[in-house]
């Protein structure tokens, strides 16, 4: 019944709705070079289903993610296309979901796994951390499962504390997972195959405010969809995106935006609201991460703001600013600033002053080209 | 609503003995040897309930295998099982000596419950799937694995098979159908109904056998397994290791006053065996049934295996500090060793020259195998090389991994 209610509130703020009414394999005629223009939910699926078609070792089960194909719909029409065992429901128990995989994993299965909301993960915490994460490690090497755990993620849909937390750091804190966020369409369809691709366990959180649109911060707007973007033309194919790989999502000379998820797309609308000339990198995998490029810009910009959705206390900014500082010292003119959510759990009716919104990107931003005064 | 006339009282359940008591076993009610009556393995789980508040025995008190659900076993298999029990706890004692020594910080015994992991490793291949606990070292060694790789293990020399990253006796072996142990427990009865479900899956014809203590039956683990297990008719066989004691606390305190472990299989929908654990016929008996039941994908079977903790939880503790001190001499279903051999010696099949010769042979063997071990180290006398602390977190070693092993100059 909450779901429902997500789905509504979704529309309300501008997706297409034939899009979510009558699924989403993609009806409309091939793009350029074999793409064809999707969502991130219709590019989700794309890429289930090409890898379902390719390896009969690929399944995907979760809660309503069978026969329903899950409240996002992500999973829609795989069990029709692949078979009832090959995408089907699983108990109301986030723990024996991913056990069950990490055991068909280990058997030799690529499973993927819903996780209906990511705020649903933790009773299966222990199973990833203490399981997943530590099967080739434990074993040297003789036991390992290549779990894909997917998980809608993140706010902005007022969803209140439990449907709209942004966990990332719980995960990318412990030793012998990948994580991975997706702020588009081409690269959810590409990351995700690569997760499926991986020998390790990867958590795949998907945005969910941007899974009918580039949704960037300005909430009292109507959000454009995925259509208008490039990143929405998506290969009909199989196609991957490796993970530790950034995006850089736009140029700029004065200072260097770290974001990843729904944040990208903010940090693109703070910087424009500002009027500086940021260069906005899309992290894409937090695990592994793409140094190297983080490496680059700041040396070439002198400045870095980290915009995360997650409270700011031990959020992966933390990682990122330590990693800026002991890396590119020299090189900064300006304190390295941090746009996260509060140290609050996520409010309901407080939702636009909780989430790092441009405007609050656009403060960091002069402040940051004013030597952080 | 009428307000309580009567206080409310908190209840905690304690066991019927503690240190300087005499044990009392009165609760127990144990059906005679031969007295349960064995089901077809294709039955309706419906019609076998009964057998949840039961005790499957099949050798009585003469030594004699008695009942429906003897398994008619050959002597040369019986004598096998026998010398694997009397292997398991020569190795036990050794081991525990040996961290008494200083050679090791840890060890586990599984004195008198060595019938049970020697009994299922024997009958299961090494194909069907193990997610074992930490006192099923008697599947490996029933299965003939390296006595010396398992010390290699527990001492986590340079020859560990997994090269010092667990403590000792987690040990792991694909190619003998042992899973790697975790010390979190009870996290891996689901992982062996997922294994089972993909074994279904592909259409393979393997199963997986997982165990748990009577303790770690409470996690919610163990509940998720068995709803798992009976919605996708998953072919694995569920242990229940009910040794009645998790560290310091009684079967009680995880439930075992209310009802058996054997009956929380009712509630899933799943089939349920409750066996003497110290039987080896028993044991042997009721695991093949289950894999029977297993193999014809007529899915899971619960089998709990009734038997008591003899040892120590571990070498760090100390049982004379919470039960009665001989309340394991007095356990009423006995020792799983003698009774095997009271058996043998009853059919004419084996004899207490040949008892002590076996158990020579098992010092002998733990022996020659301890010496070959301790030659390459024990603890902090050699070890892998330091550059392995970092491989095997990824399938390729990342960049942070990459810095952090420079930092350590490997």
């Amino acid at each position: 019944m909450v779901e429902k209610t997500f789905t509504e509130a979704d529309r309300n703020d501008g997706i297409e709705p034939d899009m979510v009414d009558q699924g989403h394999a993609p009806k409309s005629t091939t793009g350029g070079n074999g793409t064809l223009p999707m969502n991130m939910i219709q590019a989700l699926n794309s890429a289930l289903d090409a890898k379902m078609a390719e390896d009969p070792n690929v399944l995907s089960f979760g809660e309503d993610a069978g026969y329903f194909g899950g409240v996002f719909r992500v999973t829609d029409k795989l069990q029709e296309k692949h078979g009832l065992t090959r995408s089907f429901d699983a108990p109301i128990s986030e723990c024996g979901i991913v056990a069950a995989a990490i055991g068909m994993g280990a058997y030799g299965l690529r499973p993927v796994v819903e996780i209906q909301f990511a705020d649903y993960i933790y009773p299966a915490y222990d199973q990833i951390v203490s399981e997943a994460a530590k099967l080739r490690y434990r074993s040297a090497g003789m036991f390992t499962s290549p779990i894909t755990v997917r998980s809608p993620y993140g706010g902005g849909i007022f969803g209140g504390q439990t449907h709209s937390q942004s966990p990332e750091s719980l995960f990318t804190h412990i030793a012998g997972l990948k994580v991975v966020v997706p702020s588009n369409p081409y690269d959810a369809k590409g990351l995700l195959t690569a997760c499926i691709e991986d020998d390790d366990p990867t958590i795949f959180f998907e945005p969910k405010r941007l899974y009918n649109g580039p949704f960037d911060g300005w909430h009292e707007k109507p959000v454009s969809p995925w259509k208008a973007q490039e990143l929405a033309q998506v290969p009909a194919e199989k196609y991957t995106v490796p993970l530790g790989k950034a995006r850089i999502m736009k140029e700029g000379a004065d200072v260097t935006i770290l974001a990843w998820g729904t944040m990208v797309w903010v940090s693109l609308a703070g910087a424009e609201h500002a009027g500086v000339d940021a260069e906005v990198i899309d992290l894409r995998s937090l695990v592994p991460l793409d140094i190297e490029a983080i490496e680059a810009s700041v040396k070439k910009t002198g400045r870095c703001v980290i915009v995360h959705e997650a409270p700011k206390t031990s959020g992966y900014g933390a990682e990122l600013s330590a990693l800026v500082q002991e890396r590119c010292f020299y090189h900064l003119e300006a304190p390295i600033a941090r746009v996260c959510g509060w140290d609050t759990p996520y409010p309901h009716a407080f939702e636009w002053e909780y989430f790092p919104g441009p405007e609050r990107v656009a403060e960091a931003l002069k402040s940051t080209m004013n030597g952080g005064r | 609503m009428k307000k309580n006339t009567k206080a409310l009282s908190l209840r905690v359940p304690e066991p019927s003995g503690r240190p300087g008591d005499t044990p009392d076993f009165s609760h127990l009610k144990l059906d005679a040897p031969g007295a349960v009556a064995r089901p077809d393995a294709l039955s309706d789980h419906h019609e076998m309930r009964d057998l949840a508040f039961r005790l499957v025995r099949v050798l009585d008190e003469d030594g004699t295998a008695v009942g429906p659900w003897d398994p008619k076993l050959d002597p040369e298999t019986l004598r096998n099982g026998l010398k694997a029990m009397i292997l398991t706890r020569a190795f036990d004692d050794r081991m525990h000596r040996a961290h008494r020594q200083g050679k090791t910080s840890f060890y586990m015994k599984c004195t008198g419950e060595e019938a049970i992991a020697v009994a299922q490793g024997m009958i299961l291949p090494r194909e069907d799937m193990g997610f074992p606990t930490y006192r099923q070292q008697g599947l490996l060694i029933a299965r003939g694995y390296p006595l010396v790789d398992m010390m290699n293990q527990i001492y986590s020399n340079a020859s560990d098979p997994i090269k010092g990253r667990q403590l000792p006796i987690m040990y792991s072996s694909r190619d003998y159908g042992f899973f790697t142990i975790s010390g979190n427990l009870g996290t891996q009865v689901p992982q062996a109904v997922g294994w089972a479900m993909a074994s279904a899956y592909k259409g393979d014809d393997k199963l997986a056998i997982s165990w748990i203590g009577d303790g770690a039956t409470a996690e919610g683990d163990f509940h998720n397994a068995l709803t798992f297990a009976a919605v996708y008719r998953a072919p694995v066989i569920l242990n229940i290791v009910n040794n009645q004691w998790a560290i310091s606390s009684f079967q009680g305190i995880a439930g075992g006053l209310e009802t058996t472990f054997a009956s929380k299989a009712i509630g899933y929908g799943l089939p349920a065996l409750r066996v003497d654990g110290n039987d080896f016929l028993a044991v042997w008996a009721a695991t093949q049934w289950a894999e029977e039941r297993a193999r014809a994908n007529r899915g899971a079977t619960v089998i709990e295996l009734f038997t008591y903790r003899g040892a120590p939880h571990s070498t760090s503790d100390d049982p004379s500090r919470y039960r009665p001190g001989d309340e394991h001499e007095k356990w009423p279903l006995g020792d799983p060793i003698a009774r095997l051999k009271q058996h043998l010696i009853a059919l004419g099949e084996w004899s207490d020259e040949q008892q002590e010769a076996a158990e020579k042979d098992a010092v002998e063997q733990v022996r020659a195998a301890g010496k070959e071990s301790e030659a390459i180290g024990t603890l902090g006398q050699s070890r892998p090389s330091v550059k392995t602390m970092f491989e095997d977190v990824f399938a390729t070693e990342d960049w942070r991994l990459v810095e952090q092993r420079r930092e350590v100059g490997v």
